[in-house]
């Protein structure tokens, strides 16, 4: 059945004749001239008025400011992954934070746990977007796809060398064609929102009530 | 003159709350958006390249499907495609019975409104869960959305607390907006732990890389295509970018024109179901792409615009008509100014002729449109299509079915007198003699308005009086 609609809708959509046009619009790229600080500064004021937290660090001081955070949180665990090379730093010194979960089996084997005991996801990421205030996200085998959006809080590290100014740059600096897109491609811009009531915000509906980025 | 349409339209102005809600919601998006374009020049740019974007893939459409199906399959990813709403349904249903599912979790998908695909899955005993707070809402109170974008801007809050309360005696009372939402967090929370089958829409599909493109706030989007082991998304064969560098810039208008933000907290964009060593997301990912008229439409180069659009509300927001009808008023699926050219197109002009009728044609939403659709020019053309009676020369469904005999045959009496000027001015000099006796009540017309007064003279006999040679 579905390829005999196959068949008709192509044939349907072939019949027609198509106009030549160039668009040549298309290519048109708005620009900006920021450089880290502009970038930083900008990132960081698009975040804060979505009610996320921004916390500026160093590749020294930022394992001190996660163990702050989870403090000031009273966190009672957090889900980081042990192979990545953040986590590997987290979880090399795993006394200074709450008990530290990891998501090494499949998903089926310990949703419960994931759903309802997990206070705290921590994660990397793959860059960042200034413009939008947008932390880039590619779930992997280490980090799976649930890791950023199930527990309450999300806590992410972000290289401020891999921040960019506009989601066309980051796509095109980083050769997402020609890389091959990954599974999921995630684009997260603060704590989750509705404003379906009355057009009012409220946060936390049903991805992490909270998001703490971390820049170095 | 009335019709089901006009009834509807009159008992909904006459319902103060309602005309309310419309008010402030609709204010509020067109604040919001306005805010988002502070440089007028760049606005319009941003507007051509997104119409170039979108015209562009309309004209390689068939070339760019069987590119992205290639990529999908590729990528792991099952293509269906489908006719009919009919086919598209039977397509869903087969793939929630290879799993035994006997229930489905929606993100938000108005394709699947155009499937009435609730209905049809909820007569043969299997459970439709809306994800989406607004969609949960009028979910709750048994309604259809009112609004593409916030299908519950027609309620406010103290309806909402009534509504939850209603549903959830349990829980007090509240009219709290936080602690609504946080109801509705826990009691989905639930379902998308325990149910197999997800499904979505698409905002976009990258025919380049073989990749599925959602936009969301909530979490809901996420939550449906990744914890469940199947998704299932649906949308219009329209719907596909040629390439990926296609996708940041119309995001970025999306956004901006349909609630004024500058990106939403989730952009979720899906390649392949899981992948051997990863350890959740769904195992099967399944595309059903459905036609339902769009070929149709696509044959007509003046009307193919209409494909254009990537369903952000703007046009909606801005209409003076839909502020005071409200979204319920239209009956149909899309509501608005795109509602107006879509419906009649895909039903046919004799299932929704009238909606092409009520406009004023002010434009308001063509200067929003960030596709630049014609709107406005595309609703006259469907007001002739509708009465033309060379209904052969035109493919749009239902064309010449508005035709009536009393209209055509004042046409073409005015038309005649028109080009028989001794005849015109005649008839226009009797006009002046006889204008006392004229009606003062045209029905309508003069309901709000008062009649027209005719002058003592014609202006063809004033202008001679003052000496003014015409030629």
């Amino acid at each position: 059945m579905s390829n005999t609609a196959r068949a008709n809708i192509l044939a349907r959509l072939r019949e027609p004749q198509r106009p030549e046009c160039g668009f040549s619009e298309r290519d048109y790229l708005s620009r900006y001239d920021w450089d880290t600080a502009e970038r930083v500064k900008r990132f960081t004021e698009r975040m804060v008025a979505v009610r996320a937290e921004v916390h500026h660090a160093t590749p020294e001081t930022w394992l001190d400011v996660v163990s702050q955070v989870c403090a000031a949180k009273g966190l009672s665990n957090l889900l980081v992954s042990p192979e990545t090379v953040l986590g590997k730093q987290l979880h090399a010194q795993a006394e200074r934070f709450p008990a530290l979960k990891t998501y090494d089996q499949p998903i089926e084997s310990w949703k419960q746990e994931l759903f309802y005991g997990v206070d705290a996801a921590f994660t990397g990421t793959t860059g960042g977007i200034a413009e939008t205030g947008t932390l880039i996200v590619m779930p992997s085998v280490d980090e799976p796809r649930l890791m950023s959006l199930v527990p309450p809080v999300h806590i992410a590290v972000l290289e401020v060398d891999r921040l960019y100014t506009t989601f066309a740059e980051a796509v095109q600096a980083q050769g997402w064609v020609q890389a091959g897109m990954p599974t999921n491609a995630l684009l997260i811009s603060g704590p989750s929102k509705s404003a379906d009531i009355e057009q009012t915000l409220a946060y936390g509906v049903h991805g992490p009530k909270e998001l703490v980025v971390i820049l170095i | 003159m009335s019709s089901e349409f006009r009834n509807t339209v009159r008992a909904n102005l006459a319902k103060p709350e309602v005309r309310a809600n419309f008010y402030r919601a609709m204010d509020g998006l067109m604040t919001r958006r306005l805010d988002q374009f502070p440089d007028k020049a760049e606005l319009e740019r941003l507007r051509t390249q997104s119409m170039a974007i979108r015209a562009n893939a309309l004209s390689k459409l068939p070339e760019l499907l069987e590119t992205l199906e290639a990529n999908l399959t590729r990528n792991g990813i099952q293509v269906h495609w489908a006719e009919t709403t009919d086919q598209a349904n039977q397509i869903v249903l087969s793939i929630l019975q290879k799993h035994n599912a006997k229930s489905i979790i929606k993100g938000k998908s108005m394709v699947s409104e155009e499937m009435g695909m609730n209905h049809f899955l909820e007569a043969l005993g299997i459970e439709c869960l809306e994800s989406d707070l607004g969609e949960f809402i009028i979910q709750l109170d048994g309604e259809t959305p009112s609004h593409i974008i916030m299908p519950a801007i027609h309620k406010n809050r103290v309806q909402i607390a009534k509504l939850f309360h209603e549903k959830f005696p349990d829980i007090p009372y509240t009219e709290d907006v936080d602690e609504l939402t946080q109801m509705a967090r826990r009691i989905l929370r639930d379902k998308f732990y325990a149910t197999t089958v997800g499904l979505s829409g698409v905002n976009f599909m990258v025919a380049e890389t073989g990749t599925l493109c959602l936009v969301e706030n909530e979490g809901n989007g996420r939550m449906s295509t990744t914890a469940p082991s199947v998704h299932i998304a649906v949308t219009g064969i329209e719907k596909v970018v040629e390439s990926l560098s296609d996708v940041p810039p119309l995001l970025s208008i999306l956004t901006r024109s349909a609630t004024g933000q500058p990106i939403t907290t989730y952009f979720n964009m899906i390649s392949s179901p899981r992948k051997p060593g990863e350890k959740d997301g769904p195992e099967e990912v399944h595309l059903v792409l459905l036609d339902n008229g769009r070929s149709n439409i696509y044959s007509d180069p003046e009307l193919l615009a209409t494909l254009r659009c990537i369903r952000c509300g703007a046009c909606i927001n801005h209409c003076p008509v839909y502020v005071r009808i409200g979204g319920h008023s239209y009956g149909t699926v899309y509501p608005g100014p795109i509602g107006s050219i879509l419906e009649p197109q895909k039903a046919g002009l004799d299932v929704h002729g009238e909606l092409a009728q009520a406009s004023t044609l002010c434009g308001a939403c063509s200067e929003v449109c960030p596709v630049r659709i014609p709107i406005p020019s595309i609703l006259n053309r469907l007001r002739y299509d509708g009465v033309r009676k060379d209904a052969a020369n035109t493919n749009t469904v239902g064309s010449g079915k508005r035709r009536t005999l009393s209209e055509a045959a004042t046409w073409k009496t005015w038309a005649w007198a028109a080009t028989h000027p001794t005849i015109y001015h005649a008839g226009s000099t009797l006009a002046t003699r006889f204008k006392g006796m004229l009606p003062t009540n045209l029905g309508a017309w003069t309901s709000v308005r008062s009649a027209p007064k005719l002058a003592e003279s014609t202006l063809h006999q004033q202008a001679k009086n003052l000496g003014v040679d015409h030629e």
